[in-house]
């Protein structure tokens, strides 16, 4: 896996496949639902969330606006705490440092920690390429893993999946990977929570080796900080005698005392929780507690083309909340998977492209669009990421990457260009426009409101039709109205020719 | 070129825009006043501490030993910290001294003190000083009795903050371990102790 699912169709062909799927609909609105109301509560309790979230905004800025300090403080730090600090241009530098070091070791295996980065970077199927197995402890992307599936959410991967599902998952193949699941494991949550607990104790008490990701690291102290609820990620970065954390440069904060401010944004806005059960932070190398020997690795992988981007750059304030997707429209309806990225609903529609770059690919050009541009994302968002900004900036880097090319589009934009140019060319338009009107009144029907609309429009312009209502063309222009009634002058007051 | 050199001159090139003036003091930031502790914020912890499913047990210094073994009460196995104060420990109790994993998976309980308490998250924090163990001691046995001092409680994160050493290994542990990854059902009990008892004194 990489930033984005291989073969994963442009958005609106994905997500017409999802809409289908009335199951999914139903998992996703319940779930959203139940998050969106937690969230609301929590929020609602704090007393100056504006001025927090102001804050929080601005700390990023900060940091982002003098990353190159920030980094260079940050690995000076690490490296004073007793931590080894790697940097990677891309994916296969990241993935080739975490391979070598596990090799090193002389495992087989490692046990991972939830984390966006390792996810983007397709380290799992990189370790395995090497013979190494990563076993996934998180619950969702255990789940994930297990049923070779695809993550679809970025704080509960396995969103799309309800108990039943799940239940049967695990009933065919935990046994393949470990100790197996109960034969007589009932669907309730909590039985596959302790069945999760038993499968993967053994691996955690085994493993020499673990990967992480972390939410914040503190450039002034060296400090990471993985933010977690089931002790899976307690487990890993407390049991293994080697610790390997992959962190995108974004994920810098200054100073010790700015992370209080995240402490209190990320868990109400992710989780909807005052705070979540467990965080941990360390600062490289503790003796006789916990990993002996840490990395951190330092991951590019086109962030720095997103700082690049005066407008997009506010992306990489983003802290992996996913406040985004729960109260987006067109996300509770498609889902994760119709985004096509690990970085899915408004969030991912702004991150995956810029990540890879506009204008050589459908599906990535495709996701700016994947958005009403209700604002709901920016209104949530813990770091006031103008998502619809964005994304509209990005529909203009799309439509300037394709300027040009001979599409429908461009060739229908060309010629109205030509057409309104010219007094007498846009008077015979307008004739034109009147004829074919008359003839596809056919197809007319009332729209919801009752609005008379046009049917399918025929040939190339159906697709543009498909998804919109086209109004009804009026019999008669403006300027043969004008001419006809020397500018309303003749016109007969019982005449209707006003509602035309 | 070396990918240290070429990431840090990407971002360079990348913040052309940002004037070489510019200090990152100059990227203003202001943040919500922080809140005084005071008396109401013990309530309010022991308050948010059971919101989580979590025992709270308040008592005096006089009851402590009446409560504690209450709470130890079906842990045939207890491990302690190897400077839990004498006063706190059962007689019985084995003591950490840098037991195995596998060894650690065979006790069932674990007693220690904390840090500090945050008021308004219901959040116990371990520095893992003094009577609270290696971070592994209280994450691979299946229960954790916590002794947290009223003294010790302070008003939010941003006390919190301020009073601790990020030098340190930190734990900050709200409720027992939980998950709520199936159909967003929360379920309290996965891979860390399942039943967290505060005993909070004074």
């Amino acid at each position: 896996m990489s930033a984005t699912f291989l073969g994963t169709p442009a958005f609106p062909t994905a997500a017409r496949t999802a809409l289908a799927d009335t199951q999914l609909r139903r998992n996703l609105a319940h779930a959203t639902g139940t998050i969106r109301a937690k969230r609301a509560a929590v929020v609602g309790e704090v007393d100056e969330w504006e001025r927090l979230r102001r804050a929080g905004a601005a700390l990023k800025d900060r940091t982002l606006r003098h990353l190159d300090t920030y980094l260079a403080q940050l690995e000076e730090s690490l490296t004073r705490a007793g931590a080894t600090v790697h940097w990677a241009r891309d994916a296969a530098e990241a993935n080739r440092i975490v391979v070598d070091i596990a090799r090193g070791h002389g495992t087989d295996e490692v046990v991972k920690v939830k984390s966006m980065a390792t996810q983007e970077i397709g380290l799992n199927e990189a370790l395995e390429a090497a013979g190494i197995h990563a076993w996934e402890t998180d619950l969702a992307e255990l789940i994930v893993q297990l049923g070779e599936d695809l993550p679809s959410h970025i704080l509960v991967p396995a969103i799309h999946r309800n108990r039943s599902e799940v239940r049967e998952i695990f009933l065919r193949e935990m046994g393949r990977y470990g100790r197996p699941a109960p034969p007589d494991l009932t669907d309730t949550p909590a039985e596959l929570a302790a069945a999760a607990r038993a499968h993967l104790r053994e691996k955690f008490l085994r493993a020499k080796v673990a990967v992480s990701g972390a939410n914040f690291a503190v450039a002034e102290t060296g400090t990471l900080a993985v933010v977690e609820s089931e002790g899976n990620g307690r487990m890993c970065l407390t049991l293994p005698e080697v610790l390997v954390s992959v962190v995108g440069i974004e994920k810098l904060v200054p100073t010790w005392a700015d992370l209080d401010v995240f402490l209190q944004l990320l868990p109400r806005s992710s989780t909807g929780e005052r705070m979540n059960p467990y965080t941990s932070m360390w600062s490289g190398v503790t003796p006789a507690d916990g990993p002996q020997e840490v990395h951190v690795v330092l991951l590019d992988n086109g962030r720095t083309d997103v700082l690049a981007d005066e407008v997009g750059r506010q992306a990489l304030r983003c802290i992996r909340c996913s406040a985004c997707l729960n109260v987006c429209p067109v996300y509770e309806r498609t889902g994760g998977h119709s985004y096509g990225s690990v970085y899915p609903g408004p969030i991912g529609a702004i991150l995956t492209p810029m990540l890879r770059g506009v204008g050589h690919d459908t599906q990535l050009d495709s996701l700016p669009y994947a958005s009403s541009l209700c604002g709901a994302c920016f209104e949530v968002c813990p770091v006031r990421i103008d998502i619809p900004e964005v994304l509209v900036h990005l529909r203009t880097k799309v439509v300037d990457a394709h300027r040009g090319e001979p599409k429908v589009q461009n060739l229908a934009m060309k010629a109205a260009s030509w057409a309104f140019a010219d007094a007498r060319r846009t008077a015979a338009a307008e004739r034109i426009s009147g004829a074919v009107g008359k003839v596809l009144r056919g197809t007319k029907r009332r729209a919801p409101g009752g609005r008379g609309v046009l049917g399918a429009l025929p040939g190339p312009a159906a697709a543009w039709s498909d998804a919109r209502d086209v109004p009804v063309p009026a019999a008669e222009s403006f300027r043969a109205w004008w001419a006809r009634t020397d500018g309303g002058r003749t016109e007969r007051q019982d005449e209707d020719g006003g509602a035309q | 070129m070396s990918a240290r050199e070429e990431v840090l001159g990407r971002v360079r090139t990348a913040l052309r825009d940002v004037p070489g003036a510019e200090k990152p003091a100059d990227v203003a930031v202001d943040r919500p006043q922080p809140r005084p502790t005071t008396a109401a914020d013990v309530d309010l912890f022991a308050e948010r501490v059971a919101d989580y499913k979590a025992t709270v047990v308040r008592c005096t210094p006089e009851d402590l030993p009446t409560h504690l073994a209450a709470a130890l009460d079906g842990v045939p196995r207890l491990l302690v910290p190897a400077d839990l104060p004498e006063a706190l420990r059962p007689a019985d109790a084995i003591l950490d001294e840098q037991l195995t994993t596998a060894e650690l998976d065979t006790v069932d309980g674990v007693l220690t003190t904390a840090a500090l308490g945050i008021a308004e998250t219901g959040t116990i924090v371990l520095d893992h000083g003094p009577g609270q163990g290696r971070r592994a001691a209280t994450l691979v046995p299946d229960r954790h009795v916590c002794v947290v001092r009223a003294d010790q409680v302070v008003a939010d994160v941003t006390a919190a903050v301020a009073r601790l050493d990020p030098a340190r290994p930190l734990t900050w542990i709200s409720g027992p371990s939980a998950t709520s990854d199936i159909e967003l059902d929360r379920v309290e009990g996965v891979h860390g102790p399942r039943t967290l008892i505060v005993l909070l004194v004074g």
